[in-house]
């Protein structure tokens, strides 16, 4: 069904395979978003599916982060944004009067450009959001999520041993798969990541490249990122934005083998961007 | 071309001199601005220690009481006439009569009024304390005889501790023989035993004579502006003045001469054959004097067997009397005398005796006072910094709410001051001088410091830890509540410290409630009239008696003590703080 919506959008028209394949998890339609008076996106629609991995590409400034943030409502927090349009997790709409913006975020986890572990211990840092949402019956039980969440982010084997050590003692790449490994631990549905590996080495990039192929079975994956190797590695769709619009979209292999765009040509090929 | 390569050469070489002297330059800077900061640094520690030092050796004196120590017969007829040992009775009894004649007992050829009342002056009028302390406790000790200790007064005890005068003791070098025991008497040695003092009676002439000449020429001044009898009489003065002078001057420049000596010219004292006499007269080799103490044998003295002790100070000048002087070195000699650690200046209220002045009473006036603002200011500041950094929206009212914050900040603390004494003791009736009243208003003072410190340490946490809550699903106030807020909380101790330490040294404000009072007692509450130190060194400062100088540097530096141990108390606190996040 939403097949039939997305052709009433200009700039995306075919509908890509992998959403025939998948059903589409989040959906926006017609969103636009300010920042005060700047316009940061315009007029955007987009189908993102369920148990795959969706990426944003573009050049700095083209809005991709400031849409993904609009997906579990971070943007709440900057005082001057303003989100109209719909955009639905579960064909229910995030921005309704009555949906617990808590409650979504819990659904709707995210993880950061730059790792942020807590400065508190490695076993803290996971059993943070289950404590807070009280998903854990107990000590045992809490123990089991935590080593679950941590063996998910295929971190358990580095941190085992020391559990108890500050979150903040990891080396960067261990950091960035602890923050995942904590946005599991509440059992979301789908994950968003700003940029997780651009504070990252290459090896520590791999691991992590690794892991969201891994969480794809699990989760629906949205992931911004500025190497468009990444994006062609990792996912089975791909947005390009710029300056504020969705310029293409569609499966990740015909976005870099045929782009339709001249402007997607242009930036996957590195005349802009 | 040789010549392009010279132009070549000479240019390069230029240009290198040039990049050599503002390398140079450079470093020269560097190096100044490096020695100006060294140069700060060393200055302020200066400053730093000599006021430290200044401090701690005016207060040195504060820190040692003088007792002399007494073998009192307890009387029953004094303490408990009617025998009952009633404790009411034994707690009101006059102990201090039992140790005057005690002290009486010391000096049985004292008779005269006048010398009896110098005695009694000795003693502190809290030195029955002990005493009574003992017998209260103990009826038993009724009708015997008690070994006990006494608190001399502060002039005695400032005497002892030699801030009253400088002593010089010389030992007798050659043979004296003396005229009599009692009365007046003459002294004669063998030698030039009285050189010494003679030069020092000669000293002070001269001092008295440029004092006198300065008199003069003060007189003369006036002298200028007037004219007929007034001009005259002021001639006369003049020139008895300098006929004064004059004598004076001649009297200092016979060297050797005899002179006579009064309670202008410093004192001198023979103790000779367990006497003592005070020169009148002296001479080098003789001096004709009064018998202070009588002495036991007219026999002649071998040399090393009598002293000469010269009080620096003259008599008119100081608030000890030669009297009082002689009995407290009589005392002394016996070793009865002794110093020992006043503790009772830690365990003392207030009082008009110096001697028996002490902080206790406003070191828990401030403790109750500092409670009161912590517990007030703390909760308020930080919870008012949470919710205009987090959660107020930015409008203008709560800029205008910001701006007044920063505004508290610099108002004088008089106007805090006068604002308790209108609303708290005024408006709402609460009570005067009150530890309560005094944390209210000291805690207005402390807010705005401790409302703007959060809320720079609540900023300077990074966005990420917030977002990273927020990401996970914890609400706003979950995400400040467990992350942000531990996090800024060593900024926010920090701030907190400094507000209390401005507060710990708050002494105007606390005047206005009235928390200037005399108060003996050590308060026990919050209502409770109190002072606190800063007041307490305020009013001691005020205080004509010479002791207090002393009591009001060693209450300083009780003050100090006490803020240096509140600042490391936050610091572990921080340190435990930081280390657990």
């Amino acid at each position: 069904m939403s097949a039939q919506t997305a052709t009433k959008v200009e700039t995306a028209t075919a509908v890509p395979r992998i959403l025939g394949e998948r059903a589409p998890k989040v959906t926006a339609r017609n969103v636009d978003i300010y920042y005060g008076e700047k316009h940061a996106i315009k007029s955007l629609s987009v189908d993102i599916p369920d148990r795959a991995v969706s990426a944003f590409i573009g050049p700095s400034g083209c809005g991709k982060s400031t849409f993904l943030r609009s997906i579990n409502r971070m943007n709440d927090t900057i005082p001057s944004c303003r989100v109209t349009g719909d955009i639905k997790v579960d064909n229910k709409d995030i921005y309704a009067r009555d949906l617990d913006v808590v409650h979504l975020r819990a659904r709707v986890g995210m993880v950061f450009q730059k790792p942020n572990p807590f400065p508190k211990s490695i076993y803290e840092n996971v059993a943070y959001g289950p404590r807070i949402h009280g998903t854990a019956s107990g000590k045992a039980d809490m123990d089991d999520i935590v080593e679950r969440s941590l063996r998910r982010a295929s971190l358990w084997d580095e941190v085992k041993d020391r559990l108890n050590s500050p979150g903040t003692g990891l080396s960067g790449g261990q950091q960035q798969r602890l923050c995942i490994a904590r946005a599991i631990a509440v059992n979301p549905e789908v994950i968003l990541m700003d940029e997780p590996c651009s504070a990252l080495d290459p090896i520590a990039t791999a691991r992590i490249e690794e892991l969201i192929d891994e969480l794809k079975q699990n989760y629906c994956i949205v992931i911004v990122t500025h190497s468009m190797q990444q994006a062609a590695r990792v996912s089975q769709l791909t947005a390009f934005f710029h300056l504020g619009i969705l310029v293409e979209v569609g499966d990740t292999d015909d976005i870099f083998t045929k782009p339709k765009d001249k402007r997607t040509q242009d930036y996957i090929t590195g005349r802009f961007g | 071309m040789t010549e392009i390569a010279a132009t070549a050469a000479h240019s390069m070489s230029a240009a290198e001199s040039a990049a050599a002297r503002r390398l140079r330059k450079r470093y020269a800077a560097e190096w100044r601005f490096r020695a100006y900061g060294v140069a700060a640094l060393i200055i302020a520690a200066l400053f730093i220690v000599a006021l430290l030092s200044d401090v701690v050796v005016k207060s040195v004196s504060a820190f040692t009481q003088t007792r002399v120590t007494l073998d009192v017969p307890v009387s029953a007829e004094t303490i408990d006439p009617e025998g009952k040992r009633d404790p009411q009775t034994l707690l009101t009894a006059d102990y201090t009569a039992l140790l005057r004649d005690a002290l009486r007992e010391k000096f049985p050829t004292v008779t005269s009024r006048n010398d009896r009342r110098a005695l009694n002056g000795l003693l502190s009028s809290g030195a029955s304390e002990d005493l009574q302390k003992r017998v209260v406790a103990d009826p038993a000790l009724i009708g015997t005889t008690v070994k006990t200790t006494a608190l001399l007064s502060d002039d005695a005890d400032l005497f002892v501790k030699g801030r009253v005068t400088a002593i010089e003791t010389e030992q007798g070098t050659g043979s004296a023989t003396v005229s009599g025991m009692d009365g007046d008497v003459t002294i004669v040695s063998t030698n030039k035993d009285f050189a010494d003092a003679l030069a020092s009676v000669k000293r002070s002439l001269a001092s008295q004579a440029s004092a006198l000449l300065a008199e003069a020429d003060r007189v003369a001044d006036n002298a200028r502006s007037t004219t007929g009898d007034e001009k005259t009489a002021l001639d006369a003065k003049i020139a008895e003045l300098r006929a004064q002078v004059a004598v004076l001057n001649a009297r200092f420049a016979a060297a050797g001469a005899p002179e006579s000596v009064d309670a202008e010219e410093p004192t001198t004292l023979v103790k000779i054959n367990g006497g003592v006499v005070r020169a009148t007269e002296i001479s080098a080799t003789e001096i004709k004097g009064t018998t202070m103490v009588p002495l036991t044998s007219a026999d002649a003295a071998a040399a090393g067997t009598w002293k000469i002790e010269t009080l620096a100070v003259p008599e008119a000048s100081r608030r000890v009397s030669d009297q009082e002087a002689v009995f407290l070195s009589v005392l002394s000699d016996q070793g009865l005398i002794a110093k020992n650690f006043n503790w009772s200046f830690f365990s003392r209220g207030d009082s008009r005796e110096p001697e028996l002045a002490g902080v206790l009473g406003g070191l828990v006036g401030s403790l109750l006072t500092m409670f009161v603002t912590l517990v007030l200011s703390l909760p308020i500041g930080v919870l008012a910094a949470i919710y205009l950094e987090e959660f107020a929206p930015k409008n203008r009212w709560t800029e205008f709410v910001e701006v007044n914050i920063n505004n508290l900040a610099a108002v004088p603390s008089i106007v805090f001051g006068l604002l308790g004494l209108a609303v708290f003791l005024n408006f709402f009736g609460m009570p005067r001088s009150a530890p309560i009243v005094g944390g209210l208003v000291i805690a207005l003072m402390a807010l705005p410091t401790i409302i703007i410190a959060s809320r720079a340490a609540i900023r300077a946490v990074p966005p990420s830890i917030r977002e990273a809550a927020l990401g996970v699903g914890a609400s706003h106030q979950q995400a400040v509540f467990h992350h942000v807020l531990p996090l800024a909380m060593p900024g926010i101790m920090t701030g907190t410290i400094i507000a209390m330490a401005h507060s710990l040294g708050e002494t105007a404000p606390l005047i206005m409630i009235g928390m200037v009072a005399f108060v003996v007692d050590i308060p026990s509450g919050f209502t409770q009239a109190a002072s606190v130190l800063p007041v307490q060194i305020f009013s001691w400062a005020d205080l004509p008696e010479i002791a207090f100088q002393a009591k009001t540097a060693a209450a300083i530096l009780v003050l100090l003590v006490f803020l240096f141990l509140m600042n490391a108390v936050a610091i572990v606190l921080r340190r435990r703080f930081e280390r657990r996040w």
